[in-house]
């Protein structure tokens, strides 16, 4: 009994450049926020660029963007519709405006069904907009995504910190590309997540302050790219692309 | 799907030393409400050189759901769900948590006991002479 899917994942991603995993030890630091602008960054410097959300219990990425009114095209798989600009995929297409209550196992299933269905091409970059943690959905992509860079963020709380030094020490123990630890939600200057990055050998990148703009811009991309967040995230992409390279 | 079933039965074949695969058994869980008609036609089109005569063998297994909070266990009913929802569900099972509730205490929470994915089950060959 063999899971004919498993066998095809790597060829659905082998002409994608650089995937880059968006991921936290807490949920609600701004990951999803992150990975769309990130994506809309990237797109917007001329890259060609997929968005995968892979927060199947609580997907964001679709509110952030606006994105109503698309549906994936069956073609010898799934291809994803565009959304200003990116290949974009979420459970939200099939699971609609509905809670989708699902156990690890089933994660787990719905990770290799995405990843084995759908037919991105040939990418520059894909951003995984991961769920927090380093459950299922972590293992798996660790598992399943040969090449894989992580992407990390906290708050500058330390409740957030110490759940993101246990995926850190838990990517670099494994061997996984880190790109480094964006700090978001900065409300006054310190350097006490810097200097606690820097402790563990890992990379900051920089700091995102708190916008307060960011929650009206909700939707429409053209404001969403005017906030401070979407020009703080953009020098740091900057970074992001140099580490990859 | 079917070209992952074709590459993991080619890939099997090599690994195996098989010169001519003659058959295929492709199990099809009923939630991927794949048509066997459709999923042997990109069979069909997807032959690599070690399989061109071989017979593909598919089977539907029946869904069959059980659920964690009451135990209750009963049949998955596509026909009942509406187009919209089936095509869903076909493309990621998973989301049948999102439509498909136990008909006796009305929980999302049940678990798949068969009749999820699509599976290669066996294949039979022959192998080279050396």
């Amino acid at each position: 009994m063999i899971d004919p899917r498993l066998e095809i994942i790597g060829k659905r991603l082998g002409k994608i450049g650089k995937i880059v995993a968006v991921s936290s030890g807490k949920g609600g630091v701004g990951k999803s926020m992150v990975a769309a602008i990130l994506a809309l960054t990237l797109r917007r410097e001329g890259f060609s660029v997929g968005l995968l959300d892979l927060d199947f219990t609580s997907p964001s990425s679709h509110v952030i963007l606006g994105v109503e009114g698309l549906y994936p095209e069956e073609d010898k798989g799934i291809v994803p519709p565009l959304a200003h600009g990116i290949m974009y995929m979420s459970i939200t297409y099939y699971s609609l405006d509905k809670p989708a209550p699902l156990r690890g196992s089933d994660v787990t299933d719905a990770i290799i069904e995405l990843l084995a269905i759908t037919r991105w091409g040939e990418l520059d970059y894909l951003v995984i907009d991961m769920p927090p943690g380093i459950g299922d959905a972590t293992l798996d992509l660790l598992r399943l995504v040969k090449g894989i860079s992580f992407l990390v963020v906290t708050t500058p709380s330390m409740v957030a910190f110490e759940t993101v030094r246990k995926l850190l020490v838990l990517l670099h123990e494994l061997g996984i590309s880190i790109i480094g630890v964006v700090e978001n939600m900065v409300m006054q200057p310190s350097r006490q997540i810097r200097s606690q990055v820097e402790r563990i050998g890992q990379r900051y990148l920089g700091e995102i302050p708190f916008d307060k703009e960011l929650e009206g811009a909700l939707g429409d991309v053209e404001r969403l790219m005017g906030t401070g967040f979407a020009s703080s995230l953009k020098k740091i992409a900057g970074d992001v692309q140099q580490r990859l390279n | 799907m079917a070209e992952g079933v074709v590459s993991t039965a080619t890939k099997i074949a090599e690994e195996q030393g098989l010169e001519e695969v003659t058959e295929v058994t492709v199990r099809i869980g009923e939630l991927q409400q794949i048509e066997h008609e459709v999923f042997s036609f990109a069979l069909e089109q997807l032959r690599t050189p070690v399989m061109k005569n071989a017979k593909f063998v598919l089977e539907t297994i029946p869904g069959k759901l059980r659920c964690r909070a009451c135990g209750k266990e009963w049949l998955f009913s596509p026909e009942a769900l509406g187009d919209e929802v089936s095509e869903a569900i076909h493309f990621v099972p998973e989301v049948a948590h999102v439509y498909v509730k136990c008909p006796s205490c009305g929980s999302p929470d049940f678990e798949i006991i068969e009749g999820r994915g699509v599976i290669l089950a066996s294949i039979k060959g022959v192998k080279g002479s050396d």
